[in-house]
């Protein structure tokens, strides 16, 4: 049995559905990562589990218990605020003790326990500092170690990093990766952003308008988009779309506007003449200044009409004679110069048919 | 001109009137009381010649000394501050509830409830100090209800009007606004995170107002503290219309002193005690304040 179980929540605002639904088991220890755009409902569903907020239908099980009926003060679920919310009038210690307080902690126990905490989050040293005396990244610090300290069977993280410069977030992923695997408490994290997403969980559930569009690991939800919005919302991709031409052999081809036929391997049993979306990342494109040697799959001609150029790798989108878009990633560690292509430059895609995604929608 | 006296004489154009208006009818004044006070009454009142008939200075302390000499004066001041301490202490406990109901209703009630805590102010402060006369008359339908209920019990009837009560009472009802609006400025502004995280972090209702609320609302009660207690420290109107004989409080001797009696040096004495008073005693409600508030309150973030 899954240690959270959430079956069929709905929360409706007035005419707004903002959780439609929702049916999601979370394993003990799980890192557990609730990922969409703002509005889709994803820190209502959070709201719910931290009690917060009551669905309007469905259920909210922890280790078999309903916990709707439970006031989010007697809830062994904590939460990690977008604001780390902490008590500005507390020290640091005065914070990270506050829940030991609550659960009226004999006063000796506390010292021990709040000390242990502050060296787990190497904070060591700063329990007498005041919250606004603190950097970004020590304020998220102690409101983690804030909502670890009674040990709760699931810890609620609402976009801890977002407040955090980029490098400072890159640095804080990691942490949390490690913290979770020391600690073994099941993480329910909630965020917008989709690389943060993949860098830190086991599990996605991507949402969209209240509902949970695919349940997955990173490594599939990124590979194997099961909806266009996931494919489109997941890092960058190619939506090549059209009808189906044919469907043979474990190869579907797609008539798309401005390119053609594009073939991509799927099992389908999706008839001619009804729509499709091949989903084609852009770093699985070759893209080539000469026609390739081989005879590919798939390949098309186009000219490079932008370029962004990121450092390690540019994004070309290249223009096809008929009128197609197709955006291309190269990474520029191989060439020994500053990027392969030039705007206006002749290039030649190819790829196989293992290289893209048939989405049937 | 350079641009730095010239940004000089833009500070001294702004700030210079009200400088100079606080100079000539505060900083002056003052300066004339206290050196009043060390003066001998005239003989028709006001004050003595400064230089007598003989050529000398006529300077000395025997205002002070009766002051510190009859204790009926220590009395009055301390019955004063007294009165103004629990006009605080009720002010306290009922705008605080108050301000926190504004504080929590929807933006668009906000203005007009705090409209109705000020709508008092738009009639004149004697009018609304005469009204509790009628109020708490004794033909008064709440006199006669007070009365009617103490009978039942085979009390003797009460007099609310003259009393400390009606002093009291109408104390609280003036300096209410004061204490309100300090209190809902600040409460307005509590972030609703810092309760949801407390919530979650297992604290009851009671434990989120004694542990979050309240500590950070110090420096609104402190605000609102020093706005009911200094002007109700000094005050004279209210006990002259509605307190007995008895509710005599410091700001009734010191107009007595200058207007009736017309000894304008002891009169300057008990202003100056009750200034020193006020001072000293903001002073170390403030020391308090910042002690409490540790290192690190909000408003010193």
């Amino acid at each position: 049995m899954a240690l959270l179980e959430i079956q069929g929540v709905t929360r409706r605002f007035g005419d707004f559905t903002a959780v439609d639904n929702v049916s999601l088991a979370i394993e003990a220890g799980e890192f557990f990562t609730l990922l969409g755009p703002s509005g889709c409902g994803k820190t209502t569903l959070l709201r719910m589990i931290a009690g917060f907020d009551v669905p309007d239908g469905g259920r909210i099980r922890l280790d078999g218990e309903d916990l709707v009926n439970r006031a989010p003060e007697s809830r062994p679920v904590r939460t990690v605020f977008q604001s780390y919310a902490l008590f500005p009038h507390m020290t640091v210690d005065g914070n990270i003790a506050f829940p030991l307080k609550m659960a009226r902690t004999p006063s000796a126990e506390i010292r021990g326990k709040v000390a242990a905490a502050l060296e787990d989050v190497r904070l060591s040293g700063f329990g007498r500092r005041y919250p606004h005396e603190l950097s970004g990244g020590q304020r998220q610090r102690v409101a983690i170690a804030r909502a670890l300290i009674t040990h709760p069977a699931v810890l609620l993280l609402d976009e801890p990093l977002a407040a955090l410069d980029a490098k400072l977030r890159e640095d804080m992923q990691v942490e949390l990766i490690n913290l979770q695997k020391e600690v073994g408490i099941t993480f329910v994290y909630v965020t917008h952003d989709q690389t943060e997403a993949l860098a830190l969980s086991h599990r996605i559930a991507v949402m969209n308008r209240g509902q949970v569009e695919q349940l997955d690991e990173p490594s599939r939800i990124y590979g194997f988009p099961r909806t266009r919005f996931v494919a489109d919302f997941i890092g960058h991709c190619n939506l090549l779309s059209g009808p189906v031409v044919a469907n043979a052999d474990g190869i579907v081809s797609v008539d798309v506007a401005g390119l053609g036929p594009v073939r991509v391997a799927a099992r389908s049993t999706m008839a001619p003449g009804r729509p499709g979306t091949i989903a084609l990342r852009p770093e699985k494109i070759r893209i080539q200044a000469a026609a390739p040697m081989d005879t590919p799959d798939n390949h098309f001609r186009g000219t490079v009409a932008d370029l962004l150029y990121m450092g390690d790798v540019t994004v070309y989108r290249v223009d096809t004679p008929g009128g197609g878009k197709v955006e291309a990633l190269l990474a520029n560690s191989a060439s020994g110069r500053a990027k392969f292509f030039e705007v206006g430059d002749a290039v030649e895609m190819s790829w196989p048919v293992a290289a893209g995604h048939f989405i049937e929608e | 001109m350079p641009a730095r006296s010239r940004e000089r004489l833009g500070k001294w154009l702004v700030s210079g009137p009200p400088l100079a208006y606080l100079l000539v009818f505060f900083a002056i004044p003052t300066l004339i009381m206290v050196l009043a006070s060390f003066r001998t009454p005239g003989e028709f009142g006001g004050l003595a010649p400064l230089v007598d008939d003989a050529g000398t200075l006529d300077l000395n302390v025997e205002s002070y000394a009766r002051f510190l000499a009859e204790p009926v004066y220590a009395e009055v001041f301390l019955k004063s501050v007294w009165y103004a301490l629990l006009t605080t202490l009720l002010c306290l406990a009922l705008a605080y509830p108050l301000a926190a109901l504004i504080a929590k209703s929807p933006k668009k009630y906000r203005d007009l409830l705090l409209l109705l805590v000020i709508l008092p102010f738009w009639s004149n402060f004697l009018i609304r100090v005469y009204a509790w006369m009628i109020i708490l008359g004794p033909q008064a339908a709440l006199a006669r209800g007070v009365n009617g209920i103490l009978g039942w019990f085979g009390h003797e009837p009460v007099p609310l009007l003259f009393s400390s009560f009606a002093v009291l009472v109408c104390l609280v009802y003036v300096h209410l606004p004061f204490m309100v609006l300090p209190l809902y400025a600040n409460l307005e502004k509590h972030d609703q995170a810092l309760l949801d995280a407390a919530q979650d972090l297992g604290a009851d209702a009671w434990q989120r107002f004694w542990r979050i609320t309240f500590p950070l609302s110090l420096p609104g009660v402190y605000a609102g503290a020093a706005l009911v207690f200094i002007p109700a420290l000094g005050i004279f109107a209210i006990p002259d219309i509605l307190g007995g004989p008895e509710d005599s409080l410091i700001g009734n001797l010191i107009k007595q002193q200058f207007l009736e009696t017309r000894d304008w040096p002891f009169g300057s004495v008990l202003s100056i005690v009750l200034t020193v008073a006020a001072l000293a005693l903001a002073a170390l409600a403030a020391l308090i304040g910042r002690r409490s508030a540790g290192g690190g309150g909000p408003e010193r973030a």
